[in-house]
């Protein structure tokens, strides 16, 4: 920042018992406000203080950890992968992250369309079936990714599919209540004038409803695809195919060099993905839009 | 009214319509853009088909094993809902609940690890998106270092994180609060440096003009617009950091998820299912609560 001028500074300064006396309101301390302000904060703070002792956090542990840490930082560099046959079964593993992340969403939002539609109160106007179908979706929603890993596990076995089957179980929910909210959020003027012009209830949603929807949705899918290649990464500590599982056992086994090779070859993809997926993102949105 | 549909009349009669040889042109232009249109769509369609396919043969999806399968799916939730005993849990949930009292405290500390996860790396956000936003960073090398170390916090996922400082830093709830910090640190920073980079630019150059110094201007200029905004954000975060932090045990990290993950491995149905249940309600609870409180807060902005 430049240097800003002091001309003004200095006049109001030596003016400033002038001020005061002509603006009392702009100097007046608003005690009510400050209370409230000092009280929610004190209060936030009294609660982080009782969370550091009742999870027993201690400054001892904190600094060795730290130490520790710098020790495997300091292990880490540079980042290898051992043999050339190390590197292939990473990459593999690497591509099956992204597999899974991309047919866990496709498949989600497949199955969610319809449930999205039912959902909203726009197209079903029913208030206890909208209740109840919404509940159902939460409960879905708020089962972590890696629990619906370790129930498929169960169903399909080890491995990928299990993944790709958890991710799709877990963004259902998700993406039932997004696509429901886009529905309730269109215009109904489109809808008026499908009707207007003498169409079904078909007609309606297909030319009323969808252009309106279908950029939002699809933009939210691709979104909802970039993070997932996040989630994808991790379901391998439990066993479900991807990347996870590399990085789980080199974590285990203490080798710094494998752990940060991984975690650059996930920061890669992800930012690779993240980059595409911003582009379409902006083709869909500024090409519906443009129409 | 007579007048009036002799109006509309007149109006039909004076629509001008295009000479032939023209509308035919226009109509071919326009069938030729609703082709093109539906072209590229089936392209698209075309190439998330192909793609479904062979990352369907990476990820070995199988659907005939799942149709085979799929038997054990009900019958694993069917189990989720009888106790050992052989009755519905509803009908007992004395005996389901019988560990309630543990897994209540588990989800104090949970709450806790998501509390504290928050609060650390929502403070750490603040500080950072000052910097990393483009209208008030210091110097613009400042800006892309803390934007660069922003995205790699919120890229690795925090799971990662707490289980290198699991061994950094022994098991229980601290790691679990650390690796929930830096992710929240990274989401956090982002949107916080969005919402810094939309304010009015005019109070700062208000403050600036009296000689105020960086921090006094980011105090007095941008704080007051931003504020509530950061407010709505984190208590966003603090919802996705409860879900976070219940499954932080999984990798002994602290918090509920340990019962939970010893629960599905050990193959206590009844256990799962209350515990699950427990989670769930919570979430919903946390989520509805910091729905009502992100409105209020935003409607009393509007309101200013």
């Amino acid at each position: 920042m430049s240097a800003p001028p002091s001309f003004l500074r200095e006049r109001a300064m030596a003016e400033e018992a002038g001020l005061r006396s002509r603006h009392p309101d702009a100097f007046r301390a608003h005690w009510r406000r400050r209370a409230g302000v000092v009280g929610g904060l004190g209060a936030a703070l009294l609660l982080f203080v009782f969370a550091l002792w009742d999870l027993d956090v201690s400054w001892g542990r904190v600094i060795g950890g730290i130490g520790r840490l710098g020790e495997f930082t300091e292990l880490m560099f540079p980042p290898r992968f051992g043999t050339v046959e190390r590197l292939w079964s990473y990459l593999h593993a690497l591509v099956e992250t992204v597999a899974i992340a991309f047919l866990g969403t496709l498949l989600a939002a497949i199955l969610a369309a319809p449930f999205g539609f039912l959902a909203a109160r726009n197209v079903v106007p029913q208030a206890l079936f909208h209740f109840g179908l919404r509940r159902v979706l939460d409960t879905l929603r708020s089962v972590d990714t890696l629990i619906w890993a370790l129930v498929w596990i169960n169903v399909v076995g080890l491995g990928p599919f299990a993944g790709v089957l958890a991710i799709m179980s877990s963004d259902f929910g998700a993406f039932g209540k997004l696509f429901s909210e886009a529905l309730e959020a269109a215009d109904r003027k489109p809808v008026e004038g499908v009707v207007s012009a003498g169409g079904g209830p078909l007609h309606r949603v297909r030319f009323g409803l969808l252009p309106q929807v279908l950029p939002v949705v699809a933009s939210q899918v691709l979104y909802f695809f970039e993070s997932n290649t996040r989630s994808a990464t991790i379901i391998g500590i439990v066993g479900a195919g991807g990347i996870g599982q590399h990085l789980y056992e080199q974590i285990k086994i203490l080798e710094w060099g494998h752990v940060s090779f991984l975690v650059l070859l996930v920061l890669a993809a992800v930012f690779v993905i993240d980059a595409i997926s911003a582009r379409l993102r902006f083709a869909i949105i500024g090409q519906r839009t443009g129409v | 009214m007579p007048g009036q549909s002799g109006s509309f009349a007149a109006m039909g009669a004076t629509v001008p319509t295009l000479p032939a040889g023209q509308a035919a042109a226009l109509i071919r232009a326009y069938d030729l853009q609703v082709a093109a249109r539906r072209r590229q769509t089936l392209l698209g369609f075309a190439v998330v088909a192909g793609l479904a396919l062979v990352f369907g043969v990476l990820a070995e999806a199988d659907p005939t094993k799942l149709v085979a399968n799929i038997g054990r799916l009900t019958s694993y939730v069917g189990r989720l809902f009888v106790l050992d005993s052989g009755q519905l849990v509803l009908l007992d949930p004395r005996e389901w609940f019988w560990g309630l009292g543990k897994w209540l405290k588990l989800l104090g500390e949970t709450l806790l690890i998501a509390y504290l996860g928050t609060v650390i790396g929502g403070l750490g956000a603040f500080v950072l998106s000052f910097l990393a936003a483009r209208n008030t960073a210091p110097s613009g090398w400042m800006c892309f270092v803390v934007r660069r170390f922003l995205e790699v916090c919120r890229t690795v996922p925090e799971i990662v994180f707490a289980l290198v400082f699991v061994v950094a830093f022994g098991l229980g709830a601290l790691p679990g609060v650390l690796a929930l910090a830096i992710h929240t640190m990274g989401a956090l920073g982002k949107l916080f440096s969005e919402v810094v980079e939309n304010i009015d630019m005019k109070p700062i150059d208000g403050v600036r003009a009296t000689g105020a110094a960086w921090i006094p201007t980011i105090r007095f200029a941008a704080v007051p617009q931003v504020l509530s905004n950061f407010t709505s954000y984190a208590l966003l975060r603090f919802e996705i950091n409860v879900r976070g932090a219940a499954i932080m045990g999984f990798v002994g990290a602290g918090g509920i998820g340990q019962d939970l993950v010893e629960a599905i491995r050990k193959f206590y149905y009844s256990d799962v299912s209350a515990i699950l249940v427990l989670i769930v309600v919570t979430v919903m609870c946390i989520d509805l609560a910091t729905e009502r409180a992100r409105h209020a807060l935003l409607g009393r902005e509007a309101d200013r």
